[in-house]
């Protein structure tokens, strides 16, 4: 199970098992979108499944995060979603008001994305095989012009900059188990972050060095593959990450770290120190972005490693995650 | 976020941590330890050992409810998970602590019913919602989680729920410090005394601490402050030559203890005879079993449970570990055999066990100051 939660398992799968058997010998990073060439035009390419208990929740369903998922990979790649293909997996019995009630999300999430779902496929199976309903969408989007997004181009110095408040998706999903005996008034973040990717490059473009929308594993492990991968440190200021009230309360009561929770409608960027104000400025701009802020900078060292610094001058490692985030009882 | 925040104020925290440098005699070395796992996992998650002076050590103490149970607890309870009517449910904290054939999570990913829950009421929730089936709770803690095992018990014996059993490994906190104290390996100065259990326990059970071992003790909350303040009244009562219990963590914690916890303990539970702690051996009077009374609740009557025991591997020194004789980074597996992906000892599982909580937040960290500060 800790290979599909998005952490240290799952990119040890993909590491290990399918790059070296699907892609060949390609050196590239790993990414969130591939980029290639057809006849001379660039594509970006990406594909998501989703899955997800219960199928809807405080501010969306599977349906919106099919889509906005798909158009989020794209856009922290550097590209414009233009397309999406639908695969929808259900089970036998599944309420036809429940499944058109996804269809619904999805044409007017799409719509709000402007994107267009231009195909799809459909399969059955067993009854209690499938969680109800699985989806996969995979996107074609055209790159953003000026726009390069190679972690290899991250030199210490650079600003950390994040989107939003963290861990409102995963803290949304986890109360709406009704497994937990509190509630609090939280919505999921799924969103478009293409907007605010646009706004952010088109002040800060030649600055802009590499994105990532921080889904399962948080913010904490995307952060970590950017460290590995460009093989500097990453140094965060805990005050200036922002954190609902409601998430912070309860990752305090289950012993969970926020940073480690997964968003749905956020981005982190490495952008050049003297394109970091602009960057913020632009940000700050847009619809949906007035939370946008630095929260830390790219250091020699911990080379490789994530820390982050307290207000009062203490700091720890923050590794990425193992497994899914359990939580602690005293 | 109140009761929170005021706990981490960063101009109070600096100002106390300036007081602590002030009180430190700099030619003596300090020896604290903290009982509790919670604490240890305060220390490094909020960074506190780069707020103190270098000649006041922690020491990680054996107070992470995970870490000390014995390997074949783990398989006892998951062959009760074999009969597919059985839902096993156990905390968070316990899914990822291998036995010796995989941990509870890899027997859900085989398909056995193993269930998340958040209090052992979640628990018989699951009984009532599931009538056709029998929920077995695995239950671990100190004192802290005991009273709320036995309410539950009181409340599913008043309702006559017959579906529901608690397979039982909680233990208590005084036979486990004491234990450390025998130890001659050990040299301590004074004890940060655990904050939870002594909400229940209450702070007079430690006095025998201060009269036969001469060991200040200060029971201490969780926040940053918390742990700083306690260790500024432990270092006044050292420079002092006192040796008195006292509680910092007065807002939760009462002198005398909870007595309508303590109550339902004795209703439902009485001491083991002896019990095997991990890293430690066998401990007499130092856990606690489920009386005749409570039978039909109780897990281990009801079913064959094997009674298995497992030896931990030879090369792991999680008892060193536990007693705070090694730091976590001292084992030899650390970081090698031994990862939060692939924990071979429960220290390295729990958040709150020390070697988890060193891994995860500290031990790249310290490899930073080595090549930044280079020893001559």
């Amino acid at each position: 199970m800790a290979h599909g939660a998005g952490g240290k398992a799952s990119r040890r799968l993909v590491e290990g098992l399918f790059a070296p058997l699907l892609f060949g010998d390609s050196q590239e990073l790993l990414t969130d979108a591939a980029h290639f060439a057809i006849n001379g035009a660039q594509v970006a390419i990406t594909t998501d499944a989703f899955v997800v208990k219960p199928l809807s929740f405080p501010g969306g369903s599977i349906g919106e995060l099919a889509v906005n998922g798909t158009v989020n990979d794209l856009a922290v790649s550097g590209a414009r979603a233009e397309a999406l293909a639908v695969t929808y997996v259900l089970e036998a019995g599944l309420p036809s008001d429940v499944l058109e009630a996804e269809v619904r999300a999805m044409a007017e999430t799409a719509h709000r994305a402007n994107v267009r779902i231009i195909g799809g496929d459909t399969k059955v199976v067993e009854h209690g095989k499938a969680d109800r309903m699985y989806i996969t969408t995979t996107g074609i989007g055209s790159p953003i012009r000026g726009v390069k997004i190679d972690a290899h181009s991250v030199r210490a110095g650079d600003k950390v900059v994040l989107s939003g408040p963290v861990g409102d998706h995963g803290i949304t999903i986890l109360l709406a188990r009704g497994e937990l005996d509190f509630e609090a008034d939280l919505r999921s973040d799924t969103r478009s972050v293409l907007p605010l990717v646009e706004a952010l490059s088109h002040a800060a473009a030649p600055g802009l060095r590499w994105m990532r929308d921080p889904t399962r594993g948080g913010v904490a492990t995307s952060l970590n593959e950017l460290a590995r991968d460009c093989g500097l440190g990453v140094c965060l200021h805990e005050e200036s990450i922002p954190v609902r009230d409601a998430v912070r309360g309860a990752c305090e009561l289950l012993g969970l770290d926020p940073l480690h929770i997964a968003n749905e409608g956020q981005f982190l960027a490495i952008v050049a120190a003297e394109y970091a104000d602009a960057a913020i400025n632009a940000l700050n701009l847009a619809p949906g972005g007035e939370p946008a802020r630095i929260i830390g900078e790219i250091c020699d060292q911990p080379a490789g490693s994530v820390l982050i610094g307290t207000s009062y001058g203490g700091s720890r490692i923050i590794d990425m995650l193992v497994g899914d985030p359990l939580p602690r009882i005293c | 976020m109140k009761f929170v925040d005021e706990f981490r104020e960063p101009e109070l925290v600096r100002r106390t941590a300036e007081e602590i440098r002030r009180l430190v005699d700099p030619h003596r070395h300090y020896r604290l330890m903290e009982v509790c796992g919670g604490h240890t996992h305060a220390i490094y998650r909020f960074g506190l050992k780069d707020l103190l002076p270098a000649n006041i050590e922690l020491i990680h103490g054996p107070g992470c409810p995970v870490c000390v149970l014995p390997m074949g607890r783990i398989d006892d309870g998951l062959a009760l998970a074999q009969d597919p009517n059985v839902i096993f449910a156990a905390f968070g904290d316990m899914m990822r602590v291998p036995g010796a054939n995989g941990s509870p999570l890899e027997h859900k990913a085989r398909g056995m019913d193993v269930r998340i829950v958040y209090s052992p009421s979640d628990a018989l929730k699951l009984a009532k919602l599931n009538p056709d089936r029998h929920v077995v709770f695995f239950a671990i803690g100190f004192e802290t989680t005991a009273p709320s095992t036995a309410l539950t018990m009181m409340r599913a014996k008043a309702d006559g729920l017959r579906n529901f059993s608690v397979f039982c490994n909680h233990v208590t906190i005084i036979p486990a410090i004491r234990a450390i104290l025998d130890s001659p390996d050990m040299r301590l100065d004074a004890f940060i005394g655990p904050g939870h259990v002594s909400t229940v326990i209450g702070c007079r059970p430690y006095e025998w601490i201060v009269k036969n071992e001469h060991k200040p003790i200060v029971v201490s909350g969780f926040e940053p402050l918390d742990m700083l303040q306690s260790i500024v009244m432990l270092l006044h009562q050292l420079r002092n030559g006192e040796a008195k219990v006292e509680n910092q963590y007065k807002r939760v914690v009462p002198w005398e203890g909870n007595h309508a916890a303590l109550r339902a303990m004795a209703e439902v539970f009485q001491l083991r005879p002896y019990f095997e702690w991990r890293g430690l051996g066998f401990i007499s009077q130092s856990a606690l079993r489920v009386r005749d009374t409570y039978a039909d609740w109780d897990a281990e009557q009801r079913f064959e449970v094997p009674g298995v025991r497992v030896t931990d591997p030879k090369a792991a020194q999680c008892g060193e570990v536990l007693k705070g004789v090694l730091k976590p980074h001292q084992c030899k597996l650390f970081g090698r055999e031994c990862t939060p992906e692939h924990p071979i000892g429960a220290l390295m599982v729990s958040s709150e066990g020390s070697c988890a909580a060193y891994y995860n937040y500290e031990h790249r960290k310290a490899a930073m100051v080595n090549i930044l500060s280079p020893t001559a």
